[in-house]
């Protein structure tokens, strides 16, 4: 393997004037080959991966389960002690981690790609802030039940990606940074409602609200963690889909054309649909701070600078059930929701992409 | 109209009139509101010394120090603000944005929690460290971008580093349900419930920063003109530039220990001020001292009366009315496209 992506589209022109279109076809065929077996390459491992945090996330830990105790177990033996673990504790919040990864990496992929930045994540845009605002004040204010917050997440957050589109004064696709900006002060905000809300409550509300905001998989029961599934189940292969024809849009409108239908329509498709995943990941498990940000500049370093709303989904499902099995055991005795250490590992990140000018630069696609 | 305003003298007593009318609103308006009389009368037995302890003196004497602590902060955060955008050129540039009050929480909180402190007078040299960290690490990250320190490079510097504080701080206080019943009150940014004796623990750093800052006009008037000529003028404007960079953080630290983070009035007060004095740093920094008081009285009576009978914090007022004024701010600038 001597040709990588890069290398391929450059070696093609300094070839083509010894044999003209043969060659240079061969080339460039063999360059999207070895393009496409590397992402087939990583994305393979990265299940791989998923699988060896979720074993792990599951099985071991404070007490530690046998493989054939989890058959016994998921398949309706009660053992003592273990059951408990297993079905209250560990497999919910492996599921949801897994499910709200997923959701959020490829949230968080789709948006970068839209904007051309890497900034422009639904976390880093205020999104997330609006479903977690709204979520909060039902929870606490007004005493809404599990659905009721469901729906006010909804809300929050489509009422915050409207606000940007209106404000910044152009669709996601142009004038990223004065998006990214008005972003950060619609999230200033709402942090400072969400404040205001947090001294509505008495203490113990305060508290588990803000473990809440934090963002923990601990909270999450099995009918809301099905919810999840179902709307990630529906959900997530649309933008899949959405995200292809994201990449011809991103080409230029001329190509766009034949995709049948404008530009305008396949974005706003990609926005509600990052709009409903990223609310009801929200609504779940609060606002895990930094992986719709993370998964997306993880994955495109994995496939050398390339974009992979997959891949990026499941970096944000390997981040977040690896993050939850740190928080859990890292200090002894204390449960620290997953939020805190993806916060903790996401701001340097971003900071480097900073220091680096990484954030100006365009992202090919 | 302008043309008067611009007169300094003119300016500077029509100011003062206007703060003087801001005080009196912040004793007058409230839960309970007092006739002018019975205000002047409590405030007479209240600052002499010879109160009958009554509940209307009892009123009083927390109005009197809240509009106090007002004044002295909005004096601060808003003079902090105006050095900050003019050290880094920045029309974005606010204690709250460039990271400085989310280091000098952090730095609160982990007093809280891993010290035996308890006293703002403790606490305030805490909040100056950690305020003088997330400073240099912000300006640092976005100085070594290839563009060098840019408003948007700043500003997301800033927005990361608070993000990742929030994170450490939720690790410690979801672990210490005691410090988070603390924290809760004092994140919001208050200025109600302070006792005005506070402002004796944080009046060393109060002063010393407030008369670098203040003395620093004829400096940043040099700088204004471009870093060639900084350069020409040599080490001593360097010298003054990082003088007054630590004044700028000193009166944000200040201002976090005694009140709590209140963003965006920095921010917002020396716009405002510029479109009435013109770009001479001296007089920005003078109308900023005023009209800084100003805002935060307001903004403070005006949370007293938005949710009878509770009450809004200033630190939530300005967040809710000053992140609109930051839109118009980026929707305006020519920098950003």
């Amino acid at each position: 393997m001597t040709i990588h992506t890069h290398t391929g589209t450059v070696a093609a022109p300094q070839l083509a004037p010894a044999a003209p279109s043969a060659v240079a076809v061969a080339v460039l065929r063999q360059a999207g080959r070895a393009r496409r077996r590397r992402t087939a390459y990583v994305i393979g491992t990265l299940g791989l991966a998923w699988l060896a945090a979720f074993v792990v996330r599951v099985l071991l830990g404070d007490y530690t389960i046998t493989v054939p105790d989890f058959w016994r177990i998921v398949t309706g033996t009660e053992i003592p002690g273990a059951s408990f673990i297993l079905m209250e504790s560990t497999l919910p919040r492996a599921v949801v981690g897994t499910l709200a990864g997923l959701a959020l990496g490829a949230s968080g992929a789709t948006f970068q790609t839209m904007a051309r930045n890497p900034l422009a994540s639904p976390d880093v845009l205020g999104i997330t802030m609006g479903a977690s605002a709204a979520a909060v004040f039902t929870l606490v204010v007004l005493g809404g039940s599990s659905g009721a917050v469901t729906v006010a997440a909804l809300l929050g957050a489509g009422a915050v990606a409207l606000a940007l589109v209106t404000l910044s004064g152009t669709g996601p696709g142009g004038a990223p940074y004065r998006m990214i900006l008005v972003g950060v002060a619609l999230a200033a905000m709402l942090a400072s409602v969400v404040h205001w809300v947090l001294l509505q409550a008495d203490v113990y509300l305060a508290h588990e609200a803000m473990v809440w905001l934090t963002g923990t998989l601990s909270s999450a029961t099995w009918p809301e963690i099905w919810r999840l599934g179902v709307v990630v189940a529906f959900t997530l292969p649309a933008l899949l889909l959405v995200a292809r024809q994201l990449q011809v849009v991103e080409l230029g409108d001329d190509l766009a054309q034949g995709l049948g239908e404008p530009p305008a329509h396949v974005r706003t498709r990609a926005v509600a649909l990052v709009v409903v995943l990223t609310a009801v990941t929200t609504s779940v498990c609060g606002p895990i701070a930094f992986v719709a940000f993370l998964a997306g500049q993880i994955a495109r370093q994995l496939l050398g600078g390339r974009s992979s709303v997959a891949a990026a989904a499941l970096v944000g499902a390997v981040v977040v059930v690896a993050a939850d099995h740190v928080a859990a055991y890292a200090v002894p005795d204390v449960n620290l929701p997953v939020g805190v250490v993806t916060g903790v590992l996401g701001a340097p990140v971003l900071l480097w992409l900073l220091a680096a000018g990484r954030t100006t630069r365009q992202e090919s696609s | 109209m302008t043309g008067a305003l611009r007169r300094p003298v003119t300016a500077s007593l029509l100011g003062l009139a206007v703060l003087a009318a801001c005080a009196w609103l912040s004793l007058v308006v409230g839960s309970r509101g007092l006739a002018t009389g019975e205000v002047l009368g409590a405030a007479a037995a209240v600052l002499t010394g010879t109160g009958t302890g009554s509940a209307t003196e009892g009123i009083v004497q927390a109005r009197l120090d809240r509009t106090f602590i007002g004044v002295v902060v909005g004096v601060a955060v808003a003079l902090s603000g105006a050095a900050m955008q003019w050290l880094t050129r920045n029309p974005l540039a606010d204690p709250g944005i460039l990271g400085v009050n989310a280091g000098a929480s952090l730095a609160v909180v982990l007093g809280l929690q891993f010290t035996a402190l308890t006293s703002v007078g403790g606490y305030v040299w805490l909040a100056l460290l950690g305020g003088i960290v997330a400073a240099v690490v912000v300006y640092a990250v976005a100085s070594l971008g290839p563009s060098g320190p840019q408003p948007l490079t700043l500003a997301l510097a800033g927005a990361a580093l608070s993000a990742g504080v929030v994170s450490v701080i939720a690790g410690v206080l979801v672990s210490n349900r005691g410090a988070l019943d603390t924290f809760r009150f004092w994140q919001v940014g208050s200025i109600a419930g302070r006792p005005a004796d506070l402002v004796a623990g944080v009046a060393p750093l109060l002063v010393v920063s407030l008369a670098v800052v203040l003395l620093s006009g004829p400096v940043l008037n040099a700088t204004a003109l471009g870093d060639d000529l900084e350069r020409a003028l040599g080490q001593r404007v360097l010298l003054a530039r990082g003088a007054v960079a630590l004044g700028a953080v000193g009166l944000a630290a200040a201002a976090v220990a005694l009140a709590g983070p209140i963003g965006f009035v920095g921010l917002v007060v020396p716009h405002l001020v510029r479109l009435v004095t013109g770009p001479d740093h001296r007089r920005i920094l003078l109308g900023s001292a005023l009209v800084g008081p100003v805002l935060i009285l307001l903004t403070d009576t005006l949370g007293r009366v938005v949710t009878p009978p509770s009450e809004v914090q200033v630190g939530i007022m300005t967040a809710v009315l000053g992140a609109p004024a930051l839109i118009l701010l980026v929707r305006r600038s020519a920098v950003l496209r």
